[in-house]
């Protein structure tokens, strides 16, 4: 029984890092710039597509496809927020969220009408290679995302605090007519950091691909997850959204064995609720 | 806005040859409006689509043969309906359609869609053919309007025991013990309940039955429990995504199974084959298939698939639910309700590719209609049960990993 624990435990840490990858993204958007952003699900999907089309027809790894697809996807964000969310919002916060529902809507339908319905995967050379541990058998697919979104994680944290772009995005988000005053032009910060943001989904999409699926409706068995981290693990922080995300894959995993797959869940509402009681900024949020 | 969409393209063919042409012949027959209800979006798109295109084939083959020739060669028209996966959208298109005129409907893929439009065109008592839908209670509340060609619930689980308990009987009887993974709704909780108490009956003794929600993200907690159970063979009951993570996660954690085996199996169709070939190759699913030793079926798969690249089962059965209604109409010679429906009642159809034998309806529902044992093998879908139907010897038990 200990074996089957241990075994949860750590599988609870690799989805957990799985997770934390959809959240990294969402936590600059959501936690720092404050958008509220309903295309976040639906753009994951775009950016699994993207590498399930990579690597069915032209058989290239989801791996390979990283930088490509990473790169992609920032292009489509900033794209999407400078023609689209930016224009249609002028500013206004209500007006954003309707944007990027907008915009969730459009291309859950586009990607239907292209793809159809149905659930896609791929089989790649990693797709059953396992990592012994013991007696345990861990998905080398996994622990991959794990050991990326960890990296990512740092990566952006750095971004934030060590660059004059970083601190150009935070300035914007807390004082966008001082940071107007200083010579910054919000409108282009907030495209540059929406386009990071979708940036960070293009590799999430391709670090699940190998281990998950997709289809048009995909980006719904995350988003959710992904807001629940964000706040969790504070607004903003980088490092929040790894614990978080490595929290809330923790008790789902143990969530599940102890109370059964389907009552599992309840778990993470629990811890939710639970951590803002005592920390109403989350685990890593700035006190206000 | 509307949420239909008329659409004959014969239709506007023979109007514009009409126009082009002066009148050398009687009246045209008025067209036979046809309403097809199916999810063509959400979640249950992709399946609902095909269902549709069935039944487009079905009017396009029929009008191309020269329609309904008791009824002067009356053209088929479809009206076609997006219920999006909702019962009460679905309920709305049959309004809407029966205000359109629809002289028949066929659908609508999934049974909670199939309960609710059936029962809203029996206020209009217009005949609805259902294509999909395994739920027995389609068939017997007492509707006098719905008919079902396909089989029902209880007569797939019967019909996957009996075939489960043959196969492994063959084999000399290596699986004793099962666990069975399912979803926690109603589908997957009801079908379990029948499995579970059926199974003893064919010498398997059932270990654990693992619940899980929809959507669950991650397999290896059950497939850890499966372990600890060391059962011989594992049911499974959900949908198409958990089909496909769980099927998955069971090679990855190099459980040692006799087999694997499912009863409609949410994520068991060519597509999995083709993309999954490591995980696919030799499970089992118990499902609806057409009779492979019948030239018509292989010319129709190649006729799916040259049109849209994939074949699933849902193809014939939106085709053969239009088939249904058109043979009614062609018996009664006319499109009147009342007599489309007591020929409905009396059809004997043979004109199909199903293993089923002609029609015969019993309250509704066609009782020689069964579904058949389904194994992937080499990639491609085989029949391996029952032995009159199979085009592949069963593998079973698997090889060893």
């Amino acid at each position: 029984m200990l074996e089957i624990y241990t075994a949860a435990l750590i599988n609870g840490l690799l989805i957990g890092g799985v997770y934390a990858l959809v959240a990294l993204g969402l936590t600059l958007i959501y936690g720092v710039l404050h958008i509220v952003n309903f295309a976040h699900g639906s753009l994951l999907m775009v950016a699994m597509f993207a590498a399930w089309v990579l690597a069915e027809k032209a058989g290239v790894s989801p791996y390979a496809a990283l930088p490509v697809v990473a790169c992609g996807m920032f292009a489509v964000g900033w794209a999407l927020y400078r023609y689209v969310i930016g224009r249609v919002s002028r500013g206004e916060d209500r007006a954003i969220l309707l944007a990027t529902l907008g915009v969730s809507v459009v291309l859950d339908n586009l990607f239907l009408a292209i793809f159809g319905g149905d659930t896609r995967q791929i089989e790649g050379d990693l797709t059953f290679a396992m990592w012994e541990v013991g007696p345990l058998l861990l998905a080398v697919p996994k622990v991959i995302a794990f050991g990326v979104s960890l990296v990512l994680a740092g990566g952006l944290w750095a971004f934030m605090a060590r660059t004059d772009m970083g601190r150009a995005i935070r300035a914007v988000a807390k004082e966008p007519e001082g940071a107007r005053l200083m010579g910054i032009r919000p409108e282009r910060v907030f495209a540059l950091a929406y386009g990071i943001g979708i940036g960070c989904l293009g590799a999430a999409g391709c670090l699940l691909l190998p281990s998950f699926f997709v289809s048009p409706h995909v980006g719904s068995v995350f988003v959710l997850v992904a807001f629940t981290i964000v706040v969790l693990g504070g607004m903003g922080s980088f490092p929040g959204a790894v614990v978080g995300g490595l929290l809330i894959g923790v008790t789902e995993s143990l969530g599940g064995l102890v109370l059964g797959e389907s009552l599992g869940p309840i778990g993470i509402s629990l811890v939710f609720i639970a951590v803002l009681l005592l920390r109403p900024t989350g685990l890593f949020g700035a006190a206000r | 806005m509307s949420q239909f969409l008329r659409l004959s393209r014969r239709g506007a063919l023979a109007g514009a040859a009409t126009l082009a042409m002066p009148a050398i012949g009687g009246a045209q027959a008025a067209p036979v409006k046809v309403g097809l209800i199916h999810p063509v979006t959400g979640a249950l798109a992709g399946a609902g689509g095909r269902c549709r295109a069935g039944g487009l084939m079905a009017i396009e083959d029929i009008n191309a043969a020269g329609g309904i020739k008791s009824m002067g060669g009356a053209k088929l028209e479809a009206i076609l309906g997006d219920a999006q996966g909702r019962p009460e959208i679905a309920t709305q298109l049959v309004d809407q359609m029966a205000e359109a005129g629809a002289a028949g409907f066929t659908g609508c893929f999934a049974s909670a869609l199939g309960l609710a439009a059936t029962q809203a065109a029996a206020k209009y008592n217009i005949p609805f053919s259902i294509d999909s839908g395994i739920a027995d209670a389609i068939t017997t509340r007492g509707l006098k309007n719905t008919f079902r060609f396909f089989p029902n619930n209880s007569t797939a689980t019967a019909d996957a025991m009996a075939a489960l308990g043959a196969l492994n009987k063959a084999a000399g009887s290596p699986a004793k013990t099962a666990v069975i993974v399912h979803e926690d709704s109603e589908f997957g909780t009801n079908s379990v309940k029948l499995q579970a108490a059926m199974l003893p009956g064919i010498g398997i003794e059932v270990k654990a039955l693992l619940p899980h929600a929809t959507p669950t993200r991650d397999f290896t907690n059950i497939v850890l429990r499966i372990k600890a159970e060391k059962p011989d063979i594992v049911l499974i009951s959900n949908y198409e995504n958990e089909y496909v993570l769980l099927a998955r996660t069971l090679v990855q954690q190099r459980v040692d199974l006799v087999s694997t085996f499912s009863i409609s199996g949410g994520g068991f169709n060519l597509k999995f084959a083709k993309e999954a070939p490591t995980v696919a190759e030799n499970m089992i699913d118990f499902n609806h298939w057409h009779n492979p030793k019948d030239p018509r079926s292989v010319a129709f798969r190649k006729r799916v698939e040259a049109a849209s690249g994939f074949y699933s089962w849902e193809h014939p059965f939106g085709y053969f639910a239009v088939k249904l209604l058109a043979d009614a109409w062609e018996r009664a010679g006319s499109a009147d309700k009342e007599r489309a429906i007591a020929a409905l009642n009396g059809s004997t159809m043979a004109d199909h590719f199903m293993p089923y034998g002609p029609t015969k309806f019993t309250n509704g529902q066609n009782s020689g209609a069964h579904p058949v044992a389904l194994q992937i093998q080499k990639g491609d879908m085989t029949v391996i049960w029952p032995n009159e139907v199979s085009d592949a010897k069963a593998v079973f038990p698997r090889p060893k990993a």
